[in-house]
């Protein structure tokens, strides 16, 4: 037991826990991280679900998990070899996993996949993902209300039509409410790499922007918007409460334990079955963090009455009119955007200056 | 008092055992580090050493893995080994990889979706030529304007990634992808499919490739003239101009093999084990192969040798996560262990360790 110990107050988030098993676990459930769990952002919100999951049953179901797994041939042989260890259903939790889980999939037909983000399905392999674009209306909302230079940075990962979803909902909710704003998009085309986040930040800010968006993983550009001083960020995947309330003013928090516990369950009954999920703010999927004291009171009000509304479904983020970047018509007056535009959506609105990158 | 006195010639002795030192103070540490990090250290260094191996569960699965991880690394570092050897330093395989990857992918793609049989030979031979053009910058720039090929191939990684990340994004974008970035999978078109030459041994053409390069590699070195004009150049410039080398043909001789040969490296790679041409497929390899070439001492068979020892510890690191919890950043640190300690022992081939007080040096 001692090495237990040593082990909790070393912190170390071991996939084993530290308590002792009241029976032998049923069910193994394993996890491919893209960062470690400490990221601070998606990786650990996937991790803290884990561990939330993995305490809601009490033992019968272990939990596993690999992390800093890249998104290359090793991917394919982390998924392989977690399968071969005898985990019942894997939850493999980035894009970049897509084609290397469904081969996988091929070879275990008897263990369930759960891609997060992607687009292919097969009778052992669901996927799910949430509307995290939601979350950047109201986003997009606050920014565009507190900007003074009227200059928003915007730090975007992988160009997949997620994250380009993601600028779109925020551009269009800023543009709502203050007609002059720009967004200046740096892509990274990365996940997670602190220190490539801070640069970013750091030109942005330097560019004049006041308001740092973000869609990469780490804190970093939470940090550089601190030391910088006056410019504001959201927490992204998670709350990053250490920031706030300034710069941090609010966030999108990823909430996956309800889901997580739900499929681990379904495995347990003998009732899983492929799904396409993708929830939003309604399901609680995806969560406003708490707006801090730094967003002054009206916009605070308006920014709860949105999200209140989204959540309900009385308003869609994307609800035309609205034009495509080259000035063609997507959505007109009072229309709304089907899912299937949004999933595959590899187009900026109109307004948006940079190119999508091809 | 300890000192080190010069050899004066360097120690066979040391040169044969330093890896196999630092292959045994990498275990004592690494499992020192282990343990405290609460595991049991000899269950982590058999779970990296032993499992992949014979680990009844795993062993059928990793131990071809091991040859589908040490294939481009060895392939790579038998390039780079031989310039080293002429004491040119060429760090940017990386990016050589990864151009070859993408000539050898879009000249494939460009045919899609033909069954042609020569496709795939087609794509190997651009792959290469790839390869072997990004070396030429470093070899033109060095030869007619002096530059220095280390920071230019290297600084040629990152405008290759920036190359990989345009064409995954655009040109060589899977037209079917719903808009996300990443080629067609090379997998689902058989005639291009670098898949196992038999199935379950991991064998892929270019774990062939390698193997041969191996071979290739100790010939020209011990057997050929151009192998000794390149060791001799590496040794005693001076010496090799005055028997006539020229040394702008051993630059471009050694940069280009290099190059080549990291570019076929890139194009098995793409095609067989990852799958398709994504902006990440890369992982490093290039940067991999030339701990590789130096733990293999720069010999092919060390080459060999020390591919599979690497493939083993990557695979044996991902097993000790996955069974043990262990975090990822402790195994990266447990392989950096190894090039250190092999770095650190090398002193020991060249010097000799004097105790007591001596005349000063």
């Amino acid at each position: 037991m001692k090495r237990r110990t040593l082990l909790a107050s070393a912190a170390l988030a071991l996939s084993l826990g530290t308590g002792a098993f009241a029976q032998d676990p049923e069910v193994t459930a394993g996890f491919i991280y893209i960062g470690p769990p400490g990221d601070g952002g998606w990786t650990y919100e996937h991790d803290q679900a884990r561990q939330k999951m993995e305490a809601h049953f009490d033992g019968r179901v272990k939990t596993i998990y690999q992390e800093n797994v890249p998104e290359s041939a090793d991917a394919e042989r982390a998924i392989t070899q977690m399968a071969l260890s005898g985990a019942d259903i894997i939850f493999t939790t980035s894009f970049g996993y897509m084609d290397p889980t469904l081969a996988v999939a091929e070879k275990f037909p008897n263990v369930k996949f759960e891609h997060a983000t992607g687009y292919k399905r097969a009778d052992n392999v669901s996927t799910y993902s949430a509307r995290f674009y939601e979350g950047r209306a109201i986003q997009g909302h606050i920014a565009g209300s507190m900007t003074k230079t009227n200059k928003i940075g915007y730090i975007a990962s992988v160009p997949i039509p997620e994250v380009i979803r993601g600028i779109n909902s925020a551009y269009i909710h800023a543009k709502k409410v203050n007609p002059d704003v720009e967004f200046s998009i740096i892509w990274l085309y990365t996940w997670f790499d602190p220190a490539k986040e801070a640069d970013a930040a750091r030109a942005l800010i330097e560019n004049g922007a006041d308001v740092v968006l973000q869609h990469t993983d780490s804190t970093a550009p939470q940090a550089a918007a601190k030391e910088a001083g006056n410019v504001i960020t959201f927490g992204q995947a998670s709350d990053m409460a250490e920031y706030a309330p300034m710069p941090r003013v609010s966030s999108i928090i990823d909430d996956w334990a309800p889901y997580y516990i739900d499929r681990v369950q379904a495995v347990l009954d003998g009732t899983w079955e492929s799904t396409d999920t993708w929830d939003g703010i309604g399901a609680g999927m995806v969560g406003i963090g708490d707006i801090t004291d730094a967003v002054p009171e009206d916009v605070k009000a308006e920014a709860l009455e949105l999200k209140d509304k989204i959540a309900s479904g009385e308003y869609h983020p994307f609800t035309g009119p609205i034009n495509k970047q080259d000035g063609s018509v997507w959505l007109a007056e009072g229309e709304t955007a089907p899912d299937g535009d949004l999933l595959g959506m590899n187009f900026y609105v109109e307004g948006l200056t940079a190119e999508v990158p091809n | 008092m300890i000192r080190l006195e010069k050899r004066p010639e360097p120690s066979r002795l040391w040169t044969a055992t330093t890896p196999l030192l630092a292959v045994a103070l990498t275990m004592i540490v690494g499992g020192l580090l282990f343990a405290v990090l609460g595991a049991d250290p000899f269950e982590a260094i058999r779970t990296i050493f032993w499992d992949p191996l014979f680990h009844p569960q795993f062993a059928a699965y990793s131990r071809p893995q091991l040859l589908v991880k040490a294939g481009p690394l060895i392939l790579i570092a038998i390039g780079l080994s031989i310039g080293f050897k002429a004491g040119i330093w060429n760090i940017g395989a990386e990016g050589q990889y990864i151009i070859g990857a993408v000539c050898g992918a879009g000249v494939g793609l460009a045919f899609y979706p033909s069954e042609n049989v020569l496709i795939f030979p087609l794509m190997i031979v651009a792959g290469a030529l790839g390869g072997w053009a990004w070396a030429m910058i470093p070899a033109v720039l060095k030869t007619k304007f002096g530059t220095n090929e280390i920071l230019v191939s290297l600084m040629l990684v990152y405008v290759a990634q920036n190359v990989l990340i345009a064409m995954s994004t655009g040109l060589l974008r899977n037209p079917e992808g719903m808009g996300f970035p990443g080629s067609r999978n090379f997998k689902q078109w058989d005639a291009v499919h670098n898949a196992e030459i038999v199935a379950n041994t991991g064998m892929h053409w270019g774990v062939v490739a390698a193997f041969i390069a191996v071979i290739a590699a100790y010939v020209l070195m011990s057997r050929h003239i151009q192998g000794f004009n390149i060791r001799l150049s590496g040794e005693a410039p001076r010496a090799a101009r005055f028997a006539g080398v020229s040394p702008a043909r051993i630059v471009f001789l050694c940069l280009g093999l290099a190059g080549a040969l990291a570019g076929m490296a890139g194009l098995f790679e793409v095609t067989g084990p990852a799958g398709q041409l994504t902006d990440k497929f890369n992982a490093g390899y290039g940067f991999t192969a030339i701990i590789v070439a130096f733990l293999g001492r720069l010999h092919p068979v060390g080459i060999l040798l020390a591919g599979l020892l690497m493939a083993l510890t990557y695979i044996g690191g991902e097993l000790a996560q996955l069974m043990l919890g262990l975090p990822g950043a402790a195994i990266q640190l447990f392989q950096g262990m190894l090039l250190f300690f092999l770095l650190a022992t090398d002193v020991f081939t060249n010097y000799r360790l004097r105790f007591g007080a001596g005349a000063a040096a």
